[in-house]
């Protein structure tokens, strides 16, 4: 398990599986800018919940647990 | 239409799912190329309207991109979400929900696979799915086993059509039963399209000619060593073989029938 210490200012979702610590007060718009995804071309679960309208993605703030999935299209028949 | 098919006598009923009127009778998958420009090439040659694409995580560790839409021109082709590598009723549906929500469309083609070495699908929860996503709005292509029970079962339960097997996923095998699949296009409204296990133009051809409506393929244009020539005979076999279904074939005898007239021979 990695070192938990983090600033008491971070917060640590799990992201596609893997802990990522981001900044208190992060958004998932926040999350997508921050790893170059672009919110247009991804879907977004928060806690197993679908965001349909991604306009909310910029007031949906990040707590440590939460679990956020970002997927797409790829190949497959 | 091909130019061979533009001819007297060569009309056919739209090709229609879900009161939506499809330009072509071949749908190929978007997985398994050596590349996206391969890809995109391939489709074209194949004529296909309805591509499908997989839902999975964006790879967030790694500079590349493998996303396919950027090489789908969206004006052009269907996009037909599967649900691929879901093994309970659960997963599908949530799979189906999440490529729902990219906005394109509310189909799904429904895979719940019960095996992992031959990837048949658990029928039983394949109707589960089936049921959920028709009563949440979707519109449902069921990759099915080719039983004509399970099949009536998903006609049942909603789904727009049925697609059973020509033989195991990837397997390049051709339609191991044509008995099957032809009575499962008899007995069925809804269209029948076969997905899955066509190798080669020959197996296209065969499997169009038991009736059915449609063919889903991915791998046998993917794994060709020619793709793109290979798509192009698959839509050729493709509409041979149905031409050759409204034609109606001569009945097999097992004894010769001369062709020529028997009368007028020389003393």
């Amino acid at each position: 398990m990695m070192e938990r210490a983090v600033s008491p200012d971070g917060v640590i979702p799990v992201v596609n599986g893997e802990e990522r610590t981001v900044a208190a007060g992060s958004t998932i718009g926040d999350l997508l800018r921050e790893l170059s995804v672009s919110a247009a071309a991804v879907v977004v679960e928060h806690n197993r919940e679908i965001v349909r309208d991604r306009s909310r993605l910029d007031s949906m703030v990040l707590a440590t647990g939460d679990s956020v999935e970002i997927v797409h299209f790829v190949g497959g028949g | 239409m091909t130019e061979s098919t533009m001819i007297a006598g060569a009309t056919d009923t739209p090709f229609v799912i879900a009161g939506r009127t499809l330009r072509s009778r071949l749908m190929v998958g978007t997985g398994k190329y050596k590349s996206p420009d391969e890809m995109v090439r391939a489709i074209d040659a194949s004529g296909a309207e309805v591509v499908t694409v997989a839902v999975r995580r964006v790879n967030l560790n790694r500079d590349t991109d493998d996303g396919v839409l950027p090489h789908l021109a969206p004006a052009r082709y269907f996009l037909l979400s599967n649900t691929a590598g879901c093994y309970n009723a659960a997963d599908a549906v949530r799979y189906a929900r999440l490529a729902r929500a990219a906005g394109f469309n509310e189909w799904v083609k429904l895979e719940v696979i019960g095996d992992q070495d031959t990837l048949l699908p658990d029928t039983a929860a394949l109707l589960v799915a089936t049921k959920t996503l028709v009563a949440d709005g979707f519109v449902v292509l069921a990759y099915t086993n080719d039983d004509l029970i399970t099949a009536l079962r998903l006609e049942d339960a909603g789904a727009a059509a049925v697609m059973p097997l020509a033989s195991p996923i990837g397997s390049g095998l051709g339609v191991l039963n044509p008995y099957s699949i032809r009575t499962i296009k008899h007995r069925l409204s809804v269209p029948v399209i076969v997905d899955a296990g066509v190798g080669t133009a020959s197996d296209a051809c065969i499997t169009m000619e038991q009736g059915v409506d449609g063919i889903l393929m991915n791998t046998a244009l993917a794994a060709a060593d020619d793709p793109v020539r290979m798509a192009h005979a698959m839509r050729l076999a493709v509409d041979a073989g149905r031409q050759a279904h409204l034609a109606g074939r001569m009945p097999r005898r097992e004894v010769a029938v001369p062709s020529s007239p028997s009368v007028g021979m020389l003393e």
